[in-house]
């Protein structure tokens, strides 16, 4: 028959087509580090308004801050484009000094006038993370008059409180604190914009590796900066490709085709235990998952119930099961490795002490609730644990799954029952959590500042208070133990069940070395990697 | 003097069918346009959350609010826009900090590429499957044919893709894995069309070529195979309709040679129900598969727009919007076309 014939042919020639021997690489290019990770959360490239994970990186890699610490030992703090500097009698002056003899990616010099201009820079254009330096005193009106060059090297930082120096210098660690190439800036200024219209997608920094092109949702590629001050990092190129999927991340880290699996899940790490081309690296991240109890509700508003509520999650499952290897308990609000983190965990399963607890509240046969849940397979897996042992308690857990947007904007609106978030700190100073956690100034629906307190109706003037003056306790030792304080409190009656840390997970071809998986995202550092 | 008279007519009336259809062009775009605005503000998702962030403060938060008119009553939001758009501005993405146009033209490629490389493998495959499947009714082949199309129907894509990449790229290693082209060969042309399979073949980057084919040729297939599934049994309906009407009996009695009656005949009055089929299957293909894109981290439009749903990113969605709008639009325009050249009764209706 003539149509089978033609048919056959037909299937022929596509078998043909389909099995062209594809000319794939089982290595990536020996100088180049390829990385897969979920980079839809990129904004902006501009260090002044940068506040997601995994732009942070990429400014971490790629610009440099004044003021550094060392990722294994954070309270190992030194300058990286300050070369020292010197706090005024009175504590409310520090002046810095700048290295000499350092260059941007373009070739400028690095002055104290480009440190002075993107402080200002990121007070005056005032984007989201504009308040790390805004709340040492300086605003868009006076921020010209208190962060001023005082010579081709020097400039002063004058605040309105003497706040506590460690705070100062660990707030010019963070992102927006990175100096940035004035005259580069300044020649793409429209409107008066400082050159945010143009750094939004460029690059002005000093660091080991230059932006070279950022494709959203497809990726960012990163190059050795010829200009840079230190050692030349050993990889030419660092790239990262969006893969939102963490199974193929999987699939192409076990291939071969990419160096680095950023998202893998619990299940991912537990099956590259045995792949001998592959290892698994880890590095403790500030971020807390924890619940919010709302209370405006009834319930959630009494002191026992909340307590109950911190009996009824299963603590070890959750860490050592549903995300084993991406976390750790920890149940205060400074994660572990903070200045006056408390790193005991005194809440774990116990139904019988929950029982008694509700019984105590008035409410012994339980009572019904509602959960905000992202609907990642993670939260909904901890979420799904959480209302089976609360379910033991007569406590009626009943899931509202959402986009992550969606029900965080129900929870800005303070709209939810009970919400499962995390929090990941701003930056390496304990008053970064304490600042939301145990902080609300105005408890009030139209208040100006609203904080994770703020946002569960939870109303603390004196605890509020105790935040204000710890923020101004020039003594470090001192100054920890008012935050550790300040933890037992908030795990005693706040409405938080926190309940983990996470840890950040990479998993790594074999012959990838030198990788730093620091606290924060800005301290994922590759300018040592080899392979 | 009469023969003039006719054309005068005839080219009245299309102008008149002109005026209508672009009318009704309009008003479908407008009527696409209201709905998709709507729900963009319907949706329970902050927009100025993907510009600000979590953590901004309240003033910030109030700034940005202002600076994307969301203050303004809706109505006049709407107007703003469709003003804007009519001088050619589709406005700024919240969440890639560009132009929706430079969006677009960067994203609607990739989805163009692999939506063409699958229909034609959906199509080739598909009717000769269905023909013959309607041939050989009842028969073996027929049972085979309807297997594949229900398991093409009815198994989801995201697993299909998976088991497709752990087996082909993983394990046999016939194939390139996600994405569009490896980083080695990126260099390797300069993509004037976003087509990378035109755009090597054109500069003759033939290395470069093979590896965008082996790349396309697996998430092509899987989309191939599920617009096949819908073709082949579309053919097989219409052509069992077609192989039942009297002008085959006469044909056959006629001595007309079987394949000729089949492929020729019978096929070809298939054929005019059939374009809208694949039209409408090419048009499914090209607002891009979510899934598919996900799982073979394929930066098209379907996972652009998605993502910006997600992010209350309202005037990428309309964008968006706006170009599959104009994609369904014209593939039915285009399909009106071929019917008058298919078909002998639409040609001299008037």
């Amino acid at each position: 028959m003539i149509h089978s014939r033609i048919l056959a042919s037909v299937a022929l020639s596509a078998l043909m087509l389909g099995a062209t021997p594809a000319v794939t690489f089982a290595e990536t290019p020996p100088d180049t580090l390829i990385q897969a990770w979920s980079i839809d959360d990129i904004i902006s490239l501009d260090p002044a308004e940068i506040f997601e994970f995994s732009a942070s990186e990429i400014a971490g890699n790629t610009y440099e801050t004044l003021i550094g610490y060392d990722p294994k030992n954070v309270s190992d703090i030194f300058g990286k484009a300050a070369e020292s500097w010197t706090v005024s009698e009175d504590g409310k002056t520090i002046s810095f000094t700048m290295k000499e003899g350092r260059t941007f990616a373009s070739g400028n010099p690095i002055t104290a006038e480009d440190a002075v201009f993107s402080l200002v820079r990121a007070v005056k254009l005032n984007k989201s993370p504009a308040f790390i330096i805004g709340q040492l005193g300086m605003t868009p009106e006076n921020v010209e008059e208190n962060i001023v060059q005082t010579g081709p090297m020097t400039f002063d930082f004058k605040m309105d409180k003497a706040y506590a120096p460690t705070l100062v210098l660990y707030c010019l660690t963070a992102t927006v604190a990175s100096v940035v190439d004035k005259k580069l800036a300044m020649e793409h200024e429209a409107d008066g914009d400082f050159g945010y219209g143009w750094l939004k997608t460029n690059y002005a920094g000093s660091g080991p590796f230059t932006i070279k092109d950022w494709r959203p949702n497809e990726a960012v590629i990163l190059e050795r900066n010829a200009n840079y001050s230190g050692d030349a990092p050993p990889m030419a190129r660092v790239i990262y490709r969006h893969i939102p999927e963490t199974s193929t991340q999987r699939l192409l880290l076990e291939k071969g085709d990419i160096d680095i699996a950023r998202n893998l899940t619990a299940e991912d790490i537990a099956a590259l235990k045995d792949d001998p081309n592959v290892k698994i690296e880890s590095g403790a991240k500030g971020s807390l998952y924890y619940l919010g109890m709302n209370q405006k509700n009834e319930y959630l508003s009494k002191p026992q119930v909340r307590q109950a509520m911190k009996y009824l999650v299963d603590y070890d499952t959750i860490a050592n099961t549903i995300m084993a290897g991406k976390v750790k308990v920890h149940q205060g609000f400074l994660p572990e490795g903070f200045l006056g983190a408390y790193n005991e965990n005194p809440f774990s399963l116990n139904i019988e002490k929950a029982k008694e607890l509700l019984a105590e509240a008035g409410v012994p046969e339980g009572f019904k609730v509602t959960m905000d849940t992202r609907n990642t397979p993670e939260i909904t897996a901890m979420a799904q644990a959480m209302q089976q042992t609360m379910a033991q308690a007569g406590v009626e857990l009943e899931l509202i799954p959402g986009d992550g947007k969606q029900t965080l904007t129900k929870y800005r609106a303070r709209n939810h029952d009970i919400y499962i978030g995390r929090w990941g700190p701003d930056f390496q100073d304990p008053h970064t959590n304490a600042s939301t956690f145990a902080y609300n100034p105005d408890n009030s629906d139209d208040a100006t500042s609203k904080p994770l307190a703020w946002r569960n109706a939870w109303d603390i003037p004196e605890l509020t208070a105790e935040t204000d003056a710890a923020m101004l306790e020039p003594d470090a030792e001192k100054r920890a133990a008012m935050y550790i304080d300040e933890q037992k409190k908030v795990m005693e009656t706040g409405p938080f069940v926190i309940y983990a840390q996470e840890i950040e997970v990479m998993g790594e071809r074999k012959n990838v070395e030198g990788v730093i998986v620091g606290p924060s995202f800005n301290d994922n550092n590759f300018a040592h990697v080899t392979k | 003097m009469t023969t003039r008279t006719n054309r005068g007519r005839r080219g009245a009336l299309w102008l008149r069918k002109l005026v209508s259809t672009l009318g009704t062009v309009a008003v479908t775009f407008l009527g696409l346009l209201v709905v998709t605005f709507l729900i963009g503000r319907v949706v329970p998702v902050d927009p100025v959350l993907s510009v600000v962030g979590d953590r901004a403060t309240q003033a910030q938060y109030d700034a940005a609010y202002h600076a994307l008119g969301l203050d303004k009553p809706l109505v006049e939001q709407f107007w703003i826009w469709l003003q804007k758009v009519f001088q050619g501005d589709f406005g700024t993405s919240n969440l890639t900090t560009r132009p929706i146009s430079q969006d677009i033209a960067r994203v609607f490629p990739a989805t163009l590429e692999l939506a063409t490389v699958s229909i034609v493998i959906g199509t080739a495959f598909g009717i000769p499957m269905g023909v013959w499947a309607a041939v050989r009714q009842g028969k073996l082949i027929d049972q085979i044919v309807r297997v594949v199309g229900l398991v093409g129907y009815s198994a989801p894509v995201f697993w299909l893709g998976l088991m497709g990449l752990l087996l082909f790229y993983f394990k046999l290693d016939l194939i390139s894995g996600p994405g569009r082209v490896d980083i080695s060969y990126e260099y390797d042309f300069t993509p004037k069309t976003g087509l990378f399979l035109l755009d090597t073949a054109m500069q003759g980057a033939w290395p470069a070529f093979r590896n965008v084919f082996s790349h396309i040729i697996l998430p092509a297939s899987l989309l191939g195979y599920l617009s096949l599934a819908y073709i082949s049994r579309m053919t097989r309906s219409f052509m069992l309709n077609e192989l039942a009407q009297e002008y085959i009996t006469t044909a056959r009695v006629k001595g007309v040679p079987e394949w000729r009656i089949i492929w020729v005949q019978a096929l070809r009055n298939a054929a005019v129900p059939l374009v809208t089929v694949v039209a409408l299957s090419y048009a499914n293909l090209l607002e891009g598969s979510v899934l598919t894109e996900t799982v073979f981290a394929w930066p098209g439009l379907g996972q652009y727009l998605t993502n910006s749903l997600q992010n209350a990113d309202m005037n990428a969605v309309l964008g968006g919007t706006l170009v599959i709008g104009a994609i369904f639009v014209g593939l039915n325009m285009f399909s009106d076309l071929l019917y008058t050249l298919l078909d002998a009764r639409t040609r001299n209706q008037k």
